[in-house]
């Protein structure tokens, strides 16, 4: 491939995994907002309510988000971030050291916690599992569902967003600090198994197994949940440069961190087809021979990334100091 | 591009009727004039403006909040006109409503899950290339006897359909593409088959129909599980069974009219039989089956200093844009040495083909055979198009080939 017959417009750009903090406020107690967008205020990949973006820390550490912003925006990003004390270090890293400005590393969004049509939604939020169900909410109010909104939290002030959700919806949601109500009453709210309903819950772990626990007379698929793993920690991914070999040609590039794979072999003459660009397409997906890649797209399901056989190297990059393609 | 109120501007215009015969049969001249009278063109005769360069066909393609489909993309408008038929959830659709059907069938198409297919397509193509090879010498039609015959052997197996009444496939999606024009001759000649092909799509449709584990009853699967309606399941199927055949006939007869007319190139794909996939892109970018689809605007959009009004509609020319010489270097040649990573050929963005990993699958099975057998592929007479409101057809592609030794 000839990399002068090429005249891009519009330019991309060559990674397209590095974000800038445009703003961070604090929404509730310990809890901050960031809003992220392209540092060339390029268009950011199309997201649908459910989806998480994995925000990469500069120390390398990989922290999942949902996003709670608006997808008619396609400039920015929101995410909103709960202090974990007996976290692993990211959340407090977002709250004491990012500041507006920095650049900070994205991959996806990928959604595991898709709106599926219905009639009517019961959204049950524990604490900040409230971010979320909050593009579904908006999405709900768009398409004329039904809806109600439980939200549970240790205190009002911990709750983000529970005046602003309030004053918009009136008695679809219905507020439940813990300290003032106790924990949430799901068993007259899940009662009566109803068929048009799916019910979405997010929360912490004791909130997922009781709503489970009280939905099991449901009829299959009417609950979805979205836990963020915290099993075991992956890798840290690699923030420097890497080396990739193409196996078929022999040839050996390096990848530098403001390049990307499918840039970097193409330069060393690899016919790589792509499309978006984005990790949304899927066009260029490769065959990954050796190595482990650090995965950013939005399309590979998690036994696909799991098995590290292929990735798309539009977006995804290495955890490693070396991949081998089948290229 | 900006939602900014625009100055007032001379915007250049056309009284071309891209949906005349002359144009249909010949666009490049056409494409031409638009993309150099300027970024947006209006086109006086249906009121509608026209996007001909590659950057701002691009722009529009992935700005679904400025450019819906919801309204159609075809020249009726869905505010106003009822449609012929009830719309479609995949491309006559916008968020939210586009979201599951759209992630449904994603997951059925995406590349992993095609894995299993391959083989079984490249037994069928190699078995149907040395049939013509045997039954039809060294004569034959390449149009007919590959280009529409391959994928009318394994896709519908693939659906799952049954094999009753299959040869209404490329009818219907001819109707369908040509209803996305003007209610012109093309669509008339349609007209009095129309009732009688959507019944028998429709009843396709149904789960009754549809083979155990093909797309069409992963689709119902999925409405099972609650991430469709079993309302939109049937509509969701009839997507596959609109899109998917006539899109993928032309865009091999396309890829197959390049290598007859570019031995040279096809010298390089037998060489190289690895660059199949990237050879079918080429052809697609530089062909453009899909040659338009229409968007519209939701709101005063401004581009390039001229003002498209909300709820207007928009001309995408995407053969225009894959041709557009700002963004290809000689645009004109069919290349494999050229990238075509990035043509809009199957659209961009959220509506973007979703079975686009299958037509490639289809067209590396298909040339890799075919190239494998044949030293030399040659046209031996005129090639004819088959005209359509949409896509770029073929009716004949008479070719003579010598087998390899």
């Amino acid at each position: 491939m000839v990399a002068d017959s090429l005249l891009r417009v519009p330019q991309p750009a060559l990674s397209r995994v590095t974000l800038q903090i445009r703003a961070k406020d604090t929404i509730a107690d310990g809890v901050v907002s960031l809003t992220l967008a392209h540092p060339d205020g390029a268009r950011l990949p199309d997201w649908t309510p459910g989806s998480h973006i994995d925000l990469v820390l500069p120390e390398g550490t990989t922290r999942q988000y949902s996003l709670c912003g608006d997808r008619w925006d396609p400039y920015t990003y929101r995410i909103a971030v709960l202090r974990e004390p007996a976290g692993r270090g990211g959340s407090a890293y977002v709250h004491d050291r990012l500041a507006p400005g920095d650049l900070v590393g994205v991959g996806g969004p990928r959604n595991h916690f898709p709106l599926v049509p219905a009639d009517r939604y019961l959204f049950i939020a524990g604490g900040i599992g409230i971010t979320p169900l909050l593009p579904m909410i908006h999405q709900a109010e768009l398409i004329g569902a039904d809806w109600q909104l439980l939200y549970g939290g240790r205190s009002r002030a911990s709750m983000a967003l529970r005046e602003e959700l309030s004053a918009a919806h009136g008695d679809r949601v219905h507020i439940s600090p813990q300290d003032e109500c106790g924990l949430l009453d799901l068993a007259s709210w899940l009662d009566t198994p109803d068929p048009d309903t799916k019910v979405y819950c997010c929360g912490p772990a004791p909130l997922l197994a009781a709503v489970e626990q009280a939905c099991a007379a449901w009829p299959s698929y009417s609950l979805r949940t979205e836990r963020f793993s915290a099993g075991a920690l992956p890798e840290p991914v690699h923030q420097r440069a890497f080396e990739v070999e193409l196996r078929r040609t022999g040839r050996t590039v390096t990848v530098m961190p403001d390049t990307s794979v499918l840039h970097a072999v193409r330069q060393v003459g690899a016919d790589v087809l792509s499309s978006c660009e984005q990790g949304t397409c899927g066009t260029c997906l490769t065959p990954v021979l050796e190595g482990t890649p650090d995965h950013r797209d939005s399309i590979l399901a998690d036994h696909e990334r799991a098995a590290n056989d292929c990735m798309l190297p539009c977006v995804s990059r290495s955890r490693g100091d070396r991949l081998v393609l089948d290229l | 591009m900006t939602h900014a109120p625009a100055p007032a501007v001379s915007l250049p215009t056309s009284d071309a009727d891209p949906f005349a015969a002359e144009h249909l049969s010949q666009p490049e001249p056409l494409h031409q004039q638009l993309r150099q009278a300027g970024p947006v063109v209006h086109l006086a005769r249906y009121n509608v403006y026209a996007l001909a360069r590659y950057r701002e066909v691009h722009t529009a393609l992935v700005d679904w909040q400025t450019f819906q489909s919801a309204a159609g993309v075809g020249l009726a408008n869905f505010r106003h006109e009822k449609p012929w038929r009830p719309p479609s959830l995949l491309l006559e659709a916008d968020p939210p409503h586009h979201d599951a059907p759209r992630r449904v069938l994603r997951e059925i198409l995406a590349p992993p899950a095609l894995r299993k297919l391959r083989a079984t397509w490249q037994t069928v193509a190699e078995e149907l290339v040395d049939t013509v090879l045997a039954d039809r010498g060294s004569q034959f039609d390449a149009f007919t006897d590959l280009a529409r015959a391959f994928p009318l052997r394994v896709f519908p197996d693939a659906v799952g359909l049954g094999p009753e009444g299959r040869d209404n496939l490329l009818p219907y999606g001819n109707m369908a593409f040509n209803a996305f024009g003007p209610a012109n001759d093309l669509v008339k000649a349609d007209a009095d088959r129309a009732a009688e092909l959507s019944a028998w799509v429709n009843a396709q449709c149904a789960r009754e129909a549809l083979s155990e584990d093909g797309f069409g009853s992963r689709i119902w699967a999925a409405a099972d599980r609650g991430d469709l309606t079993h309302a939109q399941a049937p509509l969701v199927v009839r997507s596959l069974l609109t899109a998917g055949v006539d899109t993928t006939v032309h865009g091999l007869a396309a890829t197959l009219y390049a290598f007859a007319t570019h031995p040279d190139q096809w010298q390089r794909l037998r060489e190289r039989p690895e660059s199949a996939r990237v050879a079918f892109d080429e052809a697609v970018r530089w062909q453009s089956p899909v040659q338009t689809f229409f968007r519209t605007a939701t709101t005063d959009v401004t581009i390039a200093d001229a003002l498209i009004p909300e709820g207007t509609k928009i001309l995408m020319f995407l053969g225009a844009a894959n041709r557009d010489p700002a963004r290809w270097l000689d645009a004109d040649r069919f290349d494999l040495t050229r990238d075509p990573s990035g043509h809009v050929g199957f659209g961009m963005g959220i509506h973007q083909c979703v079975g686009q990993h299958v037509a490639r699958l289809e067209a590396e099975a298909l040339l890799t055979a075919l190239a494998r057998r044949v030293e030399r592929i040659e046209l031996t007479g005129e090639p004819r198009r088959h005209l359509n409101n949409t896509l770029r057809s073929w009716a004949a592609l008479p070719v003579t080939v010598r087998p390899a030794r």
